[in-house]
Formats: structure tokens, sequence, C-alpha cells
């Protein structure tokens, strides 16, 4: 059973047609990279699969659960990280973990994963309003895999960490998957998805215009990086 | 352009939105109307008290107070010899204020030293302070009786001097939703039932502004911290979301309002007098079963607006433009309270009828006042409205929570599910 299945997917915002006509899947077990500019339509697709945005036309199930039809069972099997997501600013790092992990099992194991996969020390216990933002996304990262996920959707996972942290967070996000998460990812930045995405599609205007492993689409138009991949099938 | 104009530009920009014209147009609206029923009162003020007349007495005095009165009034029933209660019967399908008996040993007892007691019969519509406007200007001709009585009994010398300054004295009844009290005049009951209906009223609105507050607050700093989409991809319904939000403002609205009402009432005891009215005196009391009906009412109506604070929640885009949507809100819960002060639900017209109790936050203002009267029917009735339109209000935030218009700020109907 596919992870991820999206077929012919439109989604419009009232005259603007932001999704047309998207077709792929993700296995379980991978990473699966959406590569695309700003405004290419991939947080659009990864709020439909989290069940935030309805869809206009077309299908989309996660591990056979469709999301218009089925999300509270969709939502029991995913963990979505928004890209400019927040926390709640009056909770201390540990007091947020606690309260959403108290949304699924609310075990000390799944906490302690957090604060594990977080690493932030003492700060911990520092309000989320005395955080930095690369201390914020961490905490967020750590939310949403800790509660080990069938599926984790991380939108941009590695947005405003430095090149320590992003590096940390990526060898997170590779430790989850050998665990048995299945991670669909979007990025801008196409060498950090070329290195960590068996698989990735390649999306620009609401359409995806190449997928494919990245040796693979490299191989495809005989160049060296993900990035003239791109260029090549834009122009 | 310089670089004022340009600031000035972009400011007005920002802040002249219809999130914000919106609510002060409605407002604007609403105190309009209101203007209109105190206008109406204004006028009600000018105009000739309507009374019935009942004089039995043929000396002079009394043919003098008739005078007085019909200079002053407007008399729809004049007789001599008839019963009180034909009398107010024919008054009140008048429309009057009052019916006035003179009796027969008026001019006599007042010649012999002796007040002359006008008998003043009360029929009491309402309990607002614009319901008692009538009996005002009959308690103002009576005054003017009794100085025309004075000023005829000093010319002929026949009295005592200090009497001849104060030769009368009334005894009155009010009728009033069907119960007769002896004794006292509308102005009494007026004033005991203002000051023990003023309390459900001050803890509704406090409540309202506080705990509603809080629940548009919490939309909007939802959006702005960005936490909202997280909170809608966790395994939770959108009706525990829902309720959970506005439970939370309900109890944090709750505290915040007994702080307030503890302050409120060493404020009200300062005012509390001695020798007032004592309505238990006349039947008038709630019993055990009329404070839960003013509890389920207090419920339900906190429950309606907290739904409602969820709904235009949902249209808060930051805590900045939540703190406007709370305006409509402070006006919806200030009307029934200048209405309800001003007055009573029966004396109003059809239109401000229905516009008062469309508002959920009238329903336990009035509850008490009419419980006092065994007005069942308005309370139950109420209590009925304000389920509804809390289940709608829930119904309709659940439904939104399930469209894209939280995240887009678009509202379509969802295709499915």
């Amino acid at each position: 059973m596919a992870a991820v299945d999206v077929q012919n997917l439109v989604k419009d915002y009232r005259t603007v047609r932001a999704v047309d006509g998207v077709s792929f899947h993700v296995e379980e077990g991978e990473i699966f990279g959406l590569i695309g500019p700003n405004g290419a339509g991939k947080t659009t697709l990864l709020r439909i699969i989290s069940t935030l945005l309805r869809i206009t036309a077309g299908q989309v199930t996660v591990f056979g659960h469709d999301v218009a039809e089925e999300a509270h069972r969709v939502r029991r099997v995913i963990s979505y990280l928004p890209e400019d997501a927040g926390a709640y600013r009056n909770l201390t790092g540990r007091s947020y973990l606690q309260f959403m992990a108290r949304f699924f099992d609310g075990s000390g194991d799944m906490v302690e994963r957090g604060l594990a996969i977080a690493d932030l020390g003492e700060r911990i216990d520092d309000k989320v309003e005395q955080y930095s933002k690369g201390m914020t996304r961490r905490l967020l990262v750590a939310r949403a895999l800790m509660v080990e996920p069938r599926l984790a959707i991380l939108d941009e996972p590695t947005s405003g960490l430095d090149v320590i942290n992003a590096r940390e967070i990526r060898d997170i996000v590779k430790k989850t998957v050998r665990q048995g998460t299945t991670v669909l990812l979007s990025s801008h930045n196409m060498l950090e998805v070329e290195h960590l995405c068996q698989r990735i599609a390649l999306i620009n205007e609401g359409v995806i215009v190449e997928s494919g492993s990245p040796p693979a689409l490299k191989e495809k138009y005989g160049v060296e990086t993900i990035e003239d991949v791109f260029t090549e099938v834009v122009q | 352009m310089n670089h004022f104009a340009n600031l000035v530009r972009k400011e007005v920009r920002e802040l002249l939105t219809p999130a914000t014209l919106v609510p002060i147009l409605v407002m604007a609206l609403i105190f309009g109307g209101m203007g209109n029923v105190i206008g109406g009162a204004t006028e009600e003020a000018e105009k000739q008290p309507t009374i019935g007349l009942v004089n039995h007495d043929s000396g002079e005095l009394g043919q003098l107070a008739v005078q007085v009165m019909a200079a002053q009034a407007d008399i729809v029933y004049n007789q001599t010899g008839e019963p009180v209660a034909a009398g107010i019967a024919a008054v009140k399908a008048e429309g009057g204020a009052a019916l006035l008996v003179i009796p027969a040993n008026f001019s006599s007892n007042i010649m012999s030293n002796v007040s002359g007691r006008i008998s003043i019969y009360w029929i009491m519509e309402g309990a607002g302070l614009m319901d008692s406007i009538s009996s005002g200007a009959v308690q103002s001709m009576v005054q003017s009786v009794e100085y025309a009585i004075s000023h005829r009994v000093i010319e002929q010398g026949d009295v005592n001097a200090s009497f001849a300054l104060s030769p009368l004295a009334t005894h009155q009844t009010t009728y009033f939703k069907g119960r007769e009290m002896a004794g006292i005049s509308p102005g009494d009951v007026g004033a005991v039932l203002a000051q023990q209906s003023t309390v459900v009223p001050i803890i509704m609105m406090i409540i309202v502004i506080m705990a509603g507050g809080m629940v548009i607050s919490s939309m909007g700093m939802e959006k702005e911290n960005k936490t909202l989409e997280t909170l809608l991809t966790l395994p939770v319904r959108r009706g525990s979301i829902v309720a959970g939000k506005i439970a939370g403002a309900a109890l944090v609205g709750l505290v915040m309002a007994v702080i307030y009402m503890l302050g409120f009432s060493y404020y009200f005891s300062s005012f509390q007098v001695s020798g007032e009215v004592d309505l238990a005196a006349y039947g008038l009391t709630l019993t055990t079963r009329d404070y839960l009906l003013i509890g389920v009412s207090l419920f339900l109506a906190l429950t309606a607006a907290l739904s409602l604070c969820m709904v235009l929640g949902t249209f808060a885009k930051s805590y900045k433009s939540a703190q406007t949507l709370t305006v409509p809100i402070s006006v919806l819960a200030l009307i029934p309270m200048f209405l309800i002060m001003f007055r009573d639900f029966a004396t109003l017209s059809r239109p401000l009828q229905a516009v008062l109790f469309a508002i959920p936050f009238s329903h336990p203002m009035m509850a008490m006042r009419a419980l006092l009267f065994d007005d069942y029917g308005l309370v139950l009735a109420g209590i009925a409205y304000v389920a509804l339109f809390a289940l709608a209000m829930m119904a309709l935030a659940v439904w939104i929570f399930r469209t894209d218009r939280l995240l887009t700020g678009s509202l379509r109907w969802p295709r499915r599910g």
C-alpha cells in the first residue's frame, strides 16, 4: 500500500489554480521530496495531504484513507510540520512537548524522544517566547517526530536553521525513517533534497514537471545537480 | 508625496478595513435605534397623563380638585358613584396611568383640619425608568391639586395654618402584571426591581465582554503565532477544539467575573437604604426553581455568546484585528442592559421586543424580573431560543473549522466530508 496516493489533484483559491492535475505517490518507508520555487504549490499540496485544505477535484489517500472522507483517521497517522509554524509562547519547551504528547498516548517516552530530538539543553525549560528562530524550529521538528507517525509531512524542515542545525535535523529525519516513518517533505533547497530523498517530484506553477530518483533524473538530463535538472525541465 | 502623507496613507489603509468599519456602523445603527426609544419617552413625558376619576364629593374642594385635574390630565373616565373595579378596567382599556378616587368627605374633612384623602390606583405597565414617566406626571398633578386647595383654604382662613400647607393625603395601590400591591407607588416598585435586577445584567455583560474577548483573541493569537495549522492536524475532533476553546474562555471569564463582582457587591452595598419596600410582602419572591431557571438561562446565554465569539474569531487575522471584533459583542451585551433599564419588555414596541428577544444575552437579564411575576412563558421561550442559538453557533463554528476559511480567509461550502 502506498503511504500517499495523489490522483489528478486540483486546488483552486477563488480564481487562482494553485494545483493543477497533480498525480504522484509516496512509497511506505521512503523519503519523498517535493521541489520547486516559492509559490509553486508545494505548501498547498502538503496542506491538502494534512487535511487542512479541501480538494477542488481529484483524490488523495494516506495509507488508504481518503483525506476528504476520513480526515480524522488520516490525522491519526500523520504529523505535519508547517513551514512557518510557531509554538505557544507562554509555554516552556518541555511543557509544549508534554501538551502535544497528550493528544497521542501522552507517554513519558514520547516526551523523552521529543526532548532528545530538540536537544535544547537547559533552555528546554525556558519559555518559547525566549527562543531564537532556530531553537523554535528544533522544538517544532521534535514535536512532529516524537510521536513516531506513520507519515511525517515536513514543509521546509530546515527553514531558518544554520548549517550545523540543518545537518542535525537531516540526520534526525533519516534516523526516523529507519525506525519506520515515511517522510514527505518539501524544500526549495534542491541540494538538501538531493542528498536526503530517495525520490523527488519537481513542481512548478502547480504542475509536477518531472519525478524520479535524483541519480536517475540527473542521468536522464545529463546534468550534475538537481538544480540543473529543474532548470532544464522548466526552460 | 511627502513622507508624512505616505505614512498617513499607509496607516489609514491598514486601519480602515471592513473588519474595523462594520462593527462601528452596526453600533451607530443600534444606538440610533435606541435614541428613538428615548426620544419617544421624551415625547411621552411632555404629554398630559391619561387618568380616570371617580369623585364622590359634591363639596367645593372636591370640585376644585376635579378642575385642576381636568386642566392637567386627559380624563378618560369620569364618574361619581361607580365602583373602583369598573373604573380601573375602563382606565386600563384606555391605556391610562391611574384611577383617582375622591371620597365623599373630602371637602368636609379638609375644612375640619383632617387630611383630604385621595386614593390612587396605579396601572403599571412596566418597571423600566421610562415606564414610570406617566406616573410621575400624575404625582405632579396631585401636587398641583394640593397647591390649589392650600391656596383656597388659606384664602378662606378657616383651617390651621400649618395644615393648610399640606391638606392632602394619598393612598396608593399599584396593579402590575396581575398583582395588587397596596400602599406603594409604581416608583417604589420600579426602584426595588431595578436594584434587584441590576446584578444579573452586569454579571452577564462582564462575562460576555471578558470571556468573549478571550475566545476571539485566542483565535487571533493562534493565527498570529502560527500555531493553528499544527493544532488542526492533530488527531482531535473539530468539535473538541471549538468546545475546548469555549470552555477554557468560559472558566477564565467566570473567574474574572467573580473578581469583578466582589468589587461590585461592595459598590452596591454602599447604596442600600433602610426602609425600602419589601417585595416579599407582596408575594414577589423567587423560588429555588426560579433561581435554577436563571442559572440555566445564564449558562446557555454564556455558551451562546462564546459560540458567537468563536465564529467571529475565525475572522480574526491577528491579535490586533481580534480586538476590533470584540466591539460588536460588547455592544450586543450593552443594548439589552440599557433597554431593560429604561423599558420593560412588555412596554417596548414590537420591533424592539424582537431585537431584545433575538439578542441571546437579553434573556438572563430579563429572567429575574419575569420570574418575580411568574412570567414563565417569556423565560422558557428565552431558554429554548438561546439553546437553539448556541447550538446553531457551535455548529457554524465547527463547520467553519472544517472549511479552508481559517487558513485562506475564504468561505466555501466543503465539497465532501
